[in-house]
């Protein structure tokens, strides 16, 4: 039972985070979008207890923010001016899981703007783009590897069973798409859409070109999987009873390769998160204004905000819990997978 | 423009130069300069976008190449002083204007000689005209040269003297002189006659072959890494003690591609000079200024705006696209944009408070050319709004919850804003103005575009419906706009290049210019120019939003740095330009 309690723990892990971005409506104190052009590049608040005069207060609160002297790119504390954290505050509307209309935010100020991690060029908070960010990138990685699980699975399945000629041309169409240079292919193809993509379907687009990319490594998993499942003796005996090719793909065959799918499933999700990364960062991917993890990094292309503000590099430090979760969950699995393989060969041999 | 770069200019031979010592020539009527009087010695490093594409003054039309054959390599007849816009007299010592306005009279130094010892005369003037006008030369100067519909044409009176005549009337006619580089008739006559002047002087000409009247002439050019330009022995201005300019022993123009890696390379002092900084990386150096001074020029020239598509519907457009221009052309709908951007939050957030909100083409950095009295109408979504409503526009709720504008069709009100991606303070104006549209109910998207395909889609495909894009005049005349606001010219971005002009508005807009064109006096061509900026004002074919201070720096020991709003802004007066000795610098 041991490597199964493993496996859950990473399992709720990686839920709570997921909740997190799914629910960024409420966890993020502001939309995506909302712009604050009086407040550019604000460093991120500091939360205090105890006021400037040393006093303590039981309410978290942050001081606003003023200009520097003569200074349009630098913030510092405005003591006078206290803003209390209030929590479970109304504010700026937004569809809870994309359905539920809903106003309420976990925390607040009833005054001015409160940057739990600063804010960006146009004075949008951080903290609200990077959960929102979450949403398309980790959607895009999810939607795009049961893409590539779908194809791989299909192919692998078809190519293993099936065999001779049809196993030989999947398979080099595997390799070949194992070899496409797709960064350079994608610049290709970008040039080739409308000027004006709208963002669902730049989204649309990243999907479909992270999933139909990778599915090689996984079609090639399943087919070896489908090779050796094909010629076990209950395979051979219910073929000898007369099943048909499709129960014994659906009822014997596939099912063995639900192991090998899972852990490529947890590997691949943070693959493709980091893939659709590479392609927002490269302005390939959903357009300004709607945020994903790679075009909140993609600022940091220009050397003054590189040398300027650090919190623009917070974006990046997002994606490494999920990527912990995932990677763990993967090799929880795979442990999961082993043993219970020694199991059947212990018990083969007692045979 | 890119006239076989490739090709080798071999075929030239030079002419044996005269046994003469450039320091002992009694009669040269050489230019003195006043001004700090400096060391010389020295090389001084700059940074470039991009390698010139020639050193060919008759095939650049690249900045770059520009930047480097006329700011350093070659010399004008009459030049505009970057610093007090006016012009001066240059290789002419004297010119005279007839009463008519229809001649000029243009006395050469004497005494002056090429960078390689030949002398120059009026010869080398009428020769070079020759070449400017010659049609199948295809020079880029040679639209310039046409007045009132014909060439100028050139006289010799003496070995000296010059007349020019116009066919019309041209205001500030003096000021066509200024950059027209007078060309060296000894090395150049033969690949003229034998038409190959397209090819020569490229990049890999031998510095043997090459002649110039600049402060500096060619000494090396190492592809894809720098062009090196040593000092003229026989440059025509002097300081005030009688010493020989330039001081610089050396000029050398490194190529670096990105504004970020060049001010790594300033920062960690590979090169002497910086210009053309981003607000930002201003700030940057700013923050960390030890060696080197950071100067903020004030406004310059250079103007941003957004502009819709306003060309005709041919018969192949599809309805969509009918409709949108048909937005488009609707004065209330760019009058209602217009109000609703935030152009104090553009020069905030993008320039960092360098620079200045605009409502109109001539920017505050102009003075002697602003119009004050062209209304400056805070944003306004109410106005706007207003504004829409009139023009039968309305807003429904859309499904998320936003209202909507849509136009009397019922149709909602979408559009995309190209900009170039290589920029990215327009980047971030487009995002802005997005941002402002979003309040209005229109649903914008930002289309970055390389800049070649972008200025291709504005001007010849016309494949494209808003635009934000910048310009910068290279003179404070309005003359060096005419393209611009002509209904003829390629840079009448809204609608370029048209066969006569499309609406009143544009046609009094053509008329003024043609107007103050042909009027000598400042004061009566002010008062066209003033009425061609309130014509733009109420039309608004561009959307003008803002324009960013000249930011510059310069290493500490660099002497008689003093930056122009006018290019180029830090090598106007290179000739002047010298390095402290190392005593010098450490005591400021």
């Amino acid at each position: 039972m041991k490597p199964l309690g493993r496996f859950t723990k990473w399992l709720i892990v990686l839920g709570l985070l997921h909740g997190v971005v799914a629910g960024a409506g409420f966890f993020a104190p502001y939309g995506p979008g909302e712009q604050d052009r009086e407040h550019p590049y604000v460093p991120p608040a500091r939360i205090h207890i105890v006021d400037a005069q040393g006093r303590f207060h039981f309410r978290p609160f942050i001081y606003g923010r003023q200009w520097r002297d003569d200074s349009f790119e630098q913030f510092s504390e405005d003591k006078a001016k206290a803003l209390p954290v209030r929590f479970f505050v109304s504010g700026a509307r937004y569809h809870l899981l994309g359905v539920l209309p809903c106003r309420l935010h976990l925390f607040g100020t009833e005054s001015g703007r409160i940057y739990l991690l600063g804010s960006d060029a146009y004075g949008r908070d951080q903290f609200s783009r990077i959960l929102h960010g979450g949403q398309i990138s980790l959607l895009a990685g999810l939607l795009g590897t049961g893409l590539t699980l779908l194809l791989g699975a299909s192919i692998g399945t078809m190519a293993g069973y099936y065999g001779g000629w049809r196993d030989g041309l999947l398979m080099r169409l595997a390799e070949l798409f194992a070899a496409l240079p797709w960064l350079y292919l994608l610049l290709a193809l970008r040039a080739f859409l409308p000027l004006a993509v709208s963002p669902v379907e730049a989204f649309l687009l990243v999907i479909v070109v992270i999933g139909t990319v990778g599915w090689a490594r996984p079609a090639r998993l399943v087919r070896g999987v489908v090779l050796s499942a094909k010629e076990r003796d209950f395979v051979r005996a219910a073929r000898g009873f007369g099943a048909s090719g499709g129960y014994l793909l659906r009822r014997h065959i596939m099912p063995a390769t639900s192991s090998v799918l899972l852990t490529q499933a947890a590997i691949l999700v943070p693959q493709f998160v980091l893939a659709e990364m590479t392609l927002s960062f490269l302005g390939l991917g959903v357009p300004e204004p709607v945020p994903s993890w790679g075009n909140l990094l993609a600022t940091l292309e220009q050397y003054s905000v590189l040398v300027s503000y650090w919190w623009m590099y917070l974006p990046a430090l997002a994606i490494v819990p999920f990527f912990l979760g995932y990677l763990g969950l993967a090799s929880a699995l795979q442990e999961g997978a082993e043993a219970y393989k020694m199991e059947e060969r212990r018990a083969g041999s007692l045979r | 423009m890119g006239l076989a770069v490739l090709s080798t200019a071999g075929a030239i031979v030079a002419p044996p130069v005269p046994g003469f010592s450039p320091q002992t020539n009694p009669n040269e009527e050489s230019l003195v300069l006043p001004g700090e009087i400096g060391r010389s010695g020295g090389r001084l490093v700059v940074s470039l976008r991009a390698e010139p594409k020639t050193l060919n003054p008759l095939t650049a039309v690249d900045a770059p190449s520009r930047e480097v054959i006329l700011g350093a390599m070659q010399a004008d007849l009459i030049h505009i002083n970057r610093a007090t816009q006016l012009t001066e007299p240059a290789l002419a010592k004297t010119w005279e204007v007839s009463d008519d306005g229809l001649q000029y009279t243009l006395t050469l130094r004497k005494g002056l000689r090429f960078s390689d010892g030949h002398p120059l005369d009026a010869d080398d003037v009428l020769f070079t005209f020759r070449v400017y006008l010659d049609e199948s030369v295809h020079a880029t100067q040679r639209d310039l040269l046409i007045v009132g519909g014909k060439p100028i044409t050139v006289r010799k009176l003496d070995a000296w003297t010059m007349v020019f005549q116009l066919a019309k009337t041209y205001g500030a006619g003096e000021r066509l002189f200024d950059g027209l580089a007078i060309l060296p008739r000894h090395l150049l006559e033969k690949p003229y006659e034998e038409g190959k002047l397209g090819q020569t002087w490229t990049l890999s000409t031998p510095a043997s072959q090459w002649a110039g009247l600049g402060p500096f002439c060619l000494k090396e050019y190492v592809p894809g890494q720098r062009l090196v330009l040593k000092r003229n022995p026989y440059y025509w201005k002097s300081d005030t003690k009688g010493s020989r300019l330039p001081y610089l022993e050396e000029l050398v123009f490194v190529f670096v591609p990105s504004a970020d890696a060049q001010v790594l390379r300033f920062q960690t002092g590979e090169t002497d000079v910086i210009s053309r900084l981003s607000a930002e990386n201003f700030a940057v150096l700013s923050r960390q200024q030890r060696r080197y001074t950071m100067t903020d020029a004030g406004p310059g020239l250079e103007y941003n705006f957004l502009f819709f598509n306003l060309k005709d519907a041919g018969e192949k457009t599809s309805p969509e696209i009918v409709r949108k221009l048909k937005w488009f052309r609707e004065l209330r709908f760019r009058q209602a944009i217009s109000s609703a951007i935030d152009r104090e939050a553009i020069v905030r957030l993008i320039y960092q408070g360098r620079g200045a909100a605009l409502w109109g083409p001539v920017t505050p950095g102009n003075r002697r050319w602003l119009n004050d009295s062209v209304a400056h109408p805070t944003r306004s979504l109410e106005r706007s709004r207003r504004l829409l409503t009139d023009a039968g526009f309305s807003w429904t709720k859309g499904p998320s919850g936003d209202s909507v504008l849509v136009d009397s069709d019922g149709k909602s009100v979408e559009f995309s804003i190209l900009t170039n991606s290589s920029n990215a303070d327009r980047l971030k104006m487009a995002t802005l103005i997005q941002d402002d549209l979003k309040q209005l109910g229109m649903r914008v998207e930002v289309v970055p575009l390389e800049f070649r395909s972008l200025i291709d889609r504005v001007t010849q495909t016309r494949e494209y419906e808003a635009c934000v894009l910048g310009l910068a005049s290279f003179d404070a005349d309005p003359n060096s706009d005419l393209n611009v606001w002509l209904s003829s010219g390629g840079t009448h971005l809204w609608n370029p290049s048209q066969p006569r002009p499309a609406t009143k508005w544009e046609a009094d807009i053509d008329r003024l210019m043609e107007q103050q064109l042909a009027t000598p006096g400042y004061e009566l061509r002010k008062r066209l120019y003033d009425r061609v900026q309130e014509i733009l004002a109420d039309n608004q074919p561009m959307i003008f939003l803002a324009s960013p201070d000249i930011l510059v720096g310069a290493k500490n020991t660099i002497g008689n740095f003093h930056p122009a709003v006018l290019e180029p802004y830090l090598l106007w007066n290179v000739e002047q330009l010298y390095m402290r000795s190392s005593a010098e610098s450490a005591g400021r």
